[in-house]
């Protein structure tokens, strides 16, 4: 047990006495968290006190922990903000261990708070006991155990300050039962200034320079940008479109980038990768100025690496040293914020005067060659609904709403990226890096949180939406009206989708079986159900799930063996892509297909 | 021994959040034909728990190798330790080495020993038995080598010996046919010369 009386804080006034697990609510109170999601245990039940208390911070009582982290991080994705999860000891933080790894992956500020055993018992296989700083170790950007009451506060802060600065990540703070019984002494946020941690953020000048000397001779431009423009926040997606606009480049971006830059623009190439847009890949493939922005040449992205881009100069920015010159060598490293480096473009760009630049026309003559193949084109259906006309209508309903989108992962996670379109950063929740199934429900919980009154829909398949259903009740609980858009062709398909084309069709363990009913499954919970299996009725059914007021689940019941095109198979490059059956044998030289 | 630096001014480190300056412009970079260096780093971290787990985890959770590892307290007031990694890869992995290194939160700063040009020096104990001529031979070896005899038996020494990595492998040979029971190392310790505080 710590001091019981005065102590004297940072400023030389008296700092006030708090328990442990009120210095926790007052922390995270002054760190401007509104929303938690947790479930309690054993060693975080004075925590749960402390929230008992109080009535600023609210808490979202989830059904299992690693829903309360993909809710976190689809509160953080959605607001710009840290997102915050609290769970005990043992299991409740191994079971947050999946979305701790994907908040890492696809750089989501988060803050984990877990209980653990009293101190004394650390090490001594108590009950519940689990080494939760060990196992999480790999996982997080940072992690403490907080052995002292009189330093949480200060860990706390500091938690939320790795968090959210520099390449955002998650935070796990350990705090043993009897730290949270002490007494110590609460320190406000104040300035933070870690010792060794210490992110750049702005650009040197000379990189900027040789940067616009690169692109002021680009005669076959392409800004290719990353979820790292979004986790800067709103005014690096202006910058980037200032950039765009100024310059005339095309641009193209990753899963994790939708949205920065508008969809409905005459440059947007559409996502590039493995399943994205032929017009993105080709004009990668043969660009001679690259502009990668908040981005890390994912091999999802690249393809086959020793034929990716192969004539480009590429200049790479991005706040993560360690993300320039991992898988691709860059030409010109500019270490910083992506706001803060498309700004200084923008405005070295407009310093050139009235230098004219190469002309542009024959590349975006080339590209729209390009985009005239229609590579997401599919043969439409009048008796069965096919995913992607199902996501083309979801889309083309809800146009005119306040919307945000989750998906989980697999082939419907694709189709969302390509026909569901985004003039907004923000509005795009998705598991890039880890491809965690199980993602989406949890996070468009944790979005509809955020924002009450937006239609937030989660993009599932009948296998992902399996693995996290049981958060459909935290969401009738605390009446957060999600809509879970299942396409269900009764298949694990982009399990299935590669067993055919790489594995002779051998359908091992790829099939659905005993699905639910859906539709009872809804009702069961008391959420409201909708099937759909006619082209016919299906806007209708939409219209209806738009217009429920609680939480809907729709069983949209699609083409079962749809696969996913255009695909770059696996160790292909760029203009390697197959473009899927409604194209045939069109491929031509470009098609070598590794199957 | 290790070479003289070519000027104080070749001291490389690279400061937090800090790129190399040697931008080549080569795409190849899992061309398998590039060379396998050693390379010794020297990581000045905060001297809390769980920061070599920290360190030692990067390394087995991206395959890179640990040749040696030394670490302890360096400067008890300001928190800090230094340690001390022989490690090995081509050139782009040592690079990305360095970085991954300094995105580790209690790691202040990571100095390349081996292009800076510090000096390394390691420290063993070699337990050789044996009699008559072979115990003799042994004895002048060490004095060769300036070994120090730190415990004797009628039928075994103890040596103390310190120097470059490469000096302690020549001097465990040379003992191997005399009959070396044992070796204990303590991997490369590692120091910057001149008078400027390394990294």
């Amino acid at each position: 047990m710590s001091q019981m009386d005065g102590h004297t804080g940072r400023d030389g006034t008296q700092a006030e006495m708090l328990t442990g697990a009120e210095i926790v609510l007052r922390a995270l109170t002054d760190q401007g968290v509104d929303t938690i999601f947790g479930y309690p245990g054993g060693a975080v039940l004075p925590i749960y006190d402390a929230i008992h208390a109080q009535d600023r911070v609210r808490h979202i009582l989830v059904r299992h922990e690693q829903g309360a982290g993909h809710m976190a991080e689809g509160y953080a994705r959605s607001t710009g903000k840290c997102g915050v999860a609290l769970a005990t000891s043992g299991p409740g933080a191994t079971n947050m261990v999946t979305p701790i790894a994907d908040a890492l992956m696809d750089s989501i500020p988060m803050v984990v708070i877990t209980g653990q055993v009293p101190t004394h018992l650390i090490g001594s296989d108590a009950f519940q006991e689990a080494d939760t700083v060990g196992i999480t170790r790999a996982c997080t950007k940072h992690n403490y155990l907080v052995r002292d009451v009189n330093d949480l506060a200060r860990i706390i802060h500091e938690a939320f300050y790795i968090a959210t600065s520099g390449r955002p990540g998650p935070v796990v703070i350990d705090i043993p039962k009897n730290v949270q019984f002490a007494r110590g002494p609460y320190v406000g946020p104040g300035a933070i200034e870690h010792r060794t941690y210490r992110p750049r953020t702005v650009p040197v000048d000379h990189r900027i320079e040789e940067a616009v000397a690169l692109m002021a001779k680009a005669e076959r431009p392409i800004i290719y940008s990353g979820g790292g423009v979004i986790n800067s926040g709103p005014k690096a997606s202006e910058a980037l479109r200032e950039l765009a606009r100024v310059t005339g480049f095309p641009v193209t971006s990753t899963l994790m980038g939708l949205g920065a830059f508008p969809a409905s623009s005459p440059q947007w190439l559409g996502m590039l990768g493995m399943h994205g847009s032929f017009e993105a890949n080709n004009a990668m493939h043969d660009c001679d100025v690259m502009i990668c922005v908040g981005a890390r040449f994912d091999d999802r992205v690249t393809g086959r690496l020793d034929a990716f881009s192969p004539g480009s100069k590429k200049i790479h920015i991005d706040i993560d040293p360690s993300s320039i010159n991992k898988n691709v060598r860059a030409d010109v490293p500019i270490v910083a914020d992506c706001g803060e480096a498309l700004s200084a473009l923008v405005a070295a760009w407009g310093a050139r005067g009235r230098q004219k630049g190469p002309d542009l026309s024959a590349w975006r003559e080339q590209i729209e060659q390009w985009r005239a193949r229609k590579c997401f084109a599919y043969p439409g259906s009048e008796a069965i609904i096919k995913p992607q006309y199902a996501i083309e209508r979801l889309y083309a309903l809800t146009r005119d709403r306040d919307v945000y989108i989750t998906t989980e992962v697999g082939q419907h996670q694709m189709w969302a990226a390509q026909f569901f379109h985004f003039d907004q950063p923000n509005r795009w929740m998705t598991s890039g890096g880890l491809g965690t199934m199980g993602y989406g429900l949890p996070a468009a919980v944790g979005v509809q949180a955020a924002h009450p009154s937006a239609l937030v829909i989660d993009i599932a398949g009948d296998a992902s939406v399996q693995m996290t259903m049981q958060e459909i009740s935290t969401a009738i609980q605390h009446d957060l009206p999600i809509k879970i858009f299942i396409l269900n062709n009764e298949w694990m398909g982009m399990v299935r989708q590669w067993q055919q084309l790489l594995h002779g069709e051998r359908y091992s363990h790829s099939y659905s079986d005993s699905l639910p009913d859906f539709v009872k499954l809804a009702e069961a919970y008391g959420a409201h159900g909708i099937r759909c299996d006619s082209p016919a009725g299906l806007d209708d059914a939409i219209l209806e799930m738009i217009n429920t007021p609680r939480p809907v689940i729709f069983d949209c019941r699609v083409e079962k063996a749809e696969n996913c095109f255009p695909m770059i198979p696996s160790g292909a490059a760029h203009n390697e892509m197959i473009l899927g059956a409604i194209t045939g044998n069109e491929i031509g030289e470009a098609g070598k297909v590794l199957v | 021994m290790t070479k003289a630096p070519k000027s104080p001014r070749a001291q490389k480190s690279t400061a937090r959040s800090g790129v190399r300056e040697d931008p080549a412009s080569a795409y190849d970079m899992t061309d398998a034909k590039e060379q396998i260096e050693h390379r010794t780093l020297a990581c000045i971290v905060d001297n809390e728990p769980g920061v070599l787990a920290r360190v030692v985890g990067l390394f087995s959770a991206r395959g890179y190798n640990i040749e040696s590892l030394t670490v302890a307290e360096i400067d008890r007031n300001a928190h800090q330790s230094r340690i001390t990694i022989v490690t090995s890869g081509t050139n782009h992995i040592l690079e990305q080495i360095e970085q991954q290194l300094l995105r580790l939160v209690p790691v202040a700063r990571v100095i390349d020993v081996t292009q800076s040009g510090g000096i390394e020096r390691e420290l063993a104990l070699v337990k050789v038995a044996g009699q008559g001529e072979r115990r003799v031979e042994a004895l002048r070896i060490s004095e060769i080598f300036r070994a120090r005899v730190i415990d004797t038996t009628n039928e075994s020494f103890i040596f103390e010996v310190t120097g470059a990595s490469m000096k302690i492998d020549q001097f465990v040979e040379l003992m191997r046919p005399l009959g070396l029971v044992e070796v204990s190392r303590t991997g490369v310790l590692s120091i910057q010369r001149g008078k400027e505080k390394g990294g």
